[in-house]
């Protein structure tokens, strides 16, 4: 059993109550729904415990366009009226136009898969609705050949979700959960570690100080999430920059370098740049 | 021990079911928790709660029931006012006033004073020693220094060490009652779809088609039908100017949530109450405005009518002719809004003003009578609530 369990890996720090959350699902084998702000890690997760437990992974990604049928199957029924005007000898048998879906092939694993239904609230409001028994019992039927497809392995199924929809009651019942909060200074420095272990302890600290002095500005649109922390320091030791320029007297007098990675819609830049002007003008010199 | 826990966040208000009681049973079965309670805590949580909304109100119940203060549910669902605990002063202490504090009984005692304090407490306060407020030496409270205080609404850690990882509250923020951004509106406004098809049909059925197509013979026989979108409409009047000044953003969220939303979408601005007409561009309100009644014959009654407004007012400007502010009208406001009412059976009145505000405006009551009850406040929750009853 030891070796069954998720304890994060070494490009993903996950916190103690994620760790919980997922050993959970795992031991159980039940659905987790991960939900959390925009550039937390909610898919990478999948692709982490995967990674960790060696098994082999499945992804599902929703559109709006999404329906539940397209993860199981789709009979291709185009491709089967052409055959039967060219007389091709294929058309007797219904299974050659039966196209597997995502779960299907999860499902059809020589080992125990990880299955991610990434955003699955993108899709049509039932669509959680129509996978309720696959999820449950993990078989489904497929009425054009009258085959009862199982899962050989219970999968364990990572389902992330933006909050765009509200799920089901019966769907969330079924479901473990797991809210990823916005990092605290402390392990998001372990995070930035992973990423950037070479990184001079100097420029993370300024780095963050920084980052987190954007965060608390008021009024932003889009705050700077983790991803967009690790997407500006790639930046700044690309450009070599000190982590002096990080620091002023007055931190909020100074605009950080490069900061077009972090905030990402014109509004937000335009009023920290009013912020900055205020604060320099009112601040003595 | 899980039983009367379980039926402890059932009366607190959280949905738990029965299925999921099992589930947490089956987890601890499975020897996943150790002997930790924080372990117990993280599997209850992900097996207990399903909404970030509620987890705030998990915490809290958590905390309560495994401090032994079970007694005191209706306390905890109340809040402790913010503004008792705003920051106003900081209190620095000698190193002889920390050691004096120290002296102070457990943890336990301190929970239970809390308690207590909450009951017999009903003003802000600020310094001293006893009641609950900032920058004092009180055990309850934030932005002072007590080493064994329960720290309540302050932001990120001072002097304070770590207590329960539960009553830390860090999902606070994301109670549904609190928080409210175009996003959040978008959401709310989508339970409000209803889909269908109307108009040219110009997408190819392709099932039908094969279908069609299959009885022919295997001859073609193309199908289409009309785009599949949201049928609902809404007429939806924004009350503008005054004291609608301090909603203004909240306002803006609502509007532009809702033009992105639907198809047909009407609105219309009015200043305090409804009157005679209304107008559609708030710079030219003077010279270009749409009477009432020119509103109610061109769309049908089958739109769903919104209005977004604080209601407060004098209650002469609703229930006298010659009322409003702004003109003289010659019939009074109610009598022009039970117009509305009678033409659109599915109306709301969404009020930006928090609910607990409402009964001290003659005003709000009045609206609320005319409206038969059917306000809710422009919150998350509110307007899910406000949605429900325009199905």
């Amino acid at each position: 059993m030891a070796d069954n369990r998720f304890t994060g890996t070494r490009s993903y720090i996950a916190t103690e109550d994620l760790t919980m959350a997922v050993n959970a699902a795992v031991t159980l084998e039940r659905p987790i729904l991960i939900k959390g702000e925009p550039g937390t890690g909610k898919t990478q997760l999948a692709f982490e415990i995967a990674q960790s437990l060696r098994k082999p992974l499945y992804e599902w990604h929703i559109k709006s366009t999404t329906k539940a049928q397209q993860g199981l199957y789709e009979y291709d029924a185009v491709a089967r009226l052409r055959d039967s005007q060219l007389g091709d000898e294929k058309v007797h048998d219904i299974s050659n136009y039966i196209m597997r879906g995502t779960v299907w092939e999860a499902f059809d694993s020589d080992v125990q898969p990880v299955l991610l239904i990434d955003e699955i609230d993108k899709a049509d409001i039932e669509f959680p609705n129509d996978l309720l028994r696959e999820l449950d019992r993990m078989e489904f039927y497929v009425y054009e050949t009258k085959q009862l497809i199982s899962a050989r392995h219970r999968p364990i199924i990572v389902i992330t979700s933006n909050n765009e929809k509200e799920l089901p009651d019966a769907f969330l019942r079924r479901c473990f959960f797991h809210y990823i909060k916005f990092p605290d200074q402390k392990t998001m420095a372990q995070i930035v570690d992973v990423h950037f272990p070479k990184l001079k302890k100097q420029l993370l600290t300024e780095a963050l100080n920084a980052f987190y002095k954007i965060r608390d500005v008021r009024g932003l649109k889009k705050k700077p999430s983790t991803s967009e922390l690790l997407d500006w320091i790639k930046l700044l030791l690309a450009e070599d920059i000190p982590p002096e320029a990080l620091r002023r007297e007055n931190m909020r007098s100074a605009i950080p370098p490069l900061y077009g990675a972090l905030l990402k819609n014109e509004q937000d830049v335009h009023l920290f740049e009013q912020l900055v002007f205020l604060d320099r003008r009112n601040s003595p010199q | 021990m899980l039983i009367p826990f379980f039926y402890m966040l059932r009366d607190g208000g959280m949905k738990t079911s029965i299925t999921e009681l099992l589930t947490l049973h089956e987890v601890m079965n499975s020897g996943l928790a150790g002997q930790s309670i924080d372990d117990f805590y993280f599997l209850a949580r992900a097996t207990l709660v399903k909404d970030e909304a509620y987890l705030d109100r998990f915490d809290r119940i958590f905390g309560a029931y495994f401090k032994g203060v079970d007694d005191s549910l209706a306390d905890l669902m109340q809040d402790i006012p913010e503004e008792w605990l705003q920051r106003q002063a900081e209190l620095s202490l000698s190193e002889d006033d920390r050691k004096l504090i120290e002296s102070m009984g457990g943890f336990e005692e301190l929970m239970k004073a809390l308690q207590q304090r909450l009951e017999e407490q009903d003003e802000r306060h600020e310094g001293g020693n006893k009641w609950i407020g900032t920058a004092g030496t009180s055990p309850f409270g934030a932005y002072g220094y007590n080493p064994e205080g329960v720290r309540i609404g302050q932001q990120g850690s001072r002097n304070r060490s770590a207590v329960k990882v539960w009553d830390k509250r860090e999902y606070r923020n994301l109670d549904d009652s609190v928080e409210l951004g175009t996003r959040n509106i978008k959401v709310a406004l989508r339970r409000l779809r209803r889909f269908a098809r109307e108009g040219a049909a110009d997408q190819l059925d392709l099932n039908d088609t094969i279908d069609k197509t299959a009885r022919n013979g295997g001859m073609l026989d193309i199908r289409m039908v009309p785009e599949r979108h949201n049928a609902v409409k809404v007429l939806l009047c924004l009350d503008i100017g005054g004291s609608m000044d301090d909603h203004v953003k909240i306002c803006e969220e609502t509007f532009s949530a809702a033009r992105s939303e639907f198809k047909h979408l009407e609105y219309f601005y009015f200043h305090n109450f409804i009157y005679e007409s209304m107008w559609k561009d708030n710079r030219r309100r003077q010279s270009e405005k749409t009477p009432i009644f020119d509103i109610t014959h061109k769309y049908a009654s089958d739109y769903k009518l919104i209005f977004v407004g604080d209601a407060t007012m004098s209650p002469y400007e609703i229930a006298y002719a010659g009322g409003s502010v702004e003109h003289w009208n010659e019939e009074p406001g109610a009598v022009w809004i039970k117009r509305l009412l009678k033409t659109y059976p599915k109306a709301i009145w969404l009020n930006p003003e928090p609910k607990s505000r409402w009964d001290y405006t003659p005003s709000v009551k009045l609206v609320r009578e005319l409206m038969s009850e059917r306000m809710y406040p422009l919150t998350i929750a509110g307007l899910d609530e406000g949605i429900k009853a325009l199905h």
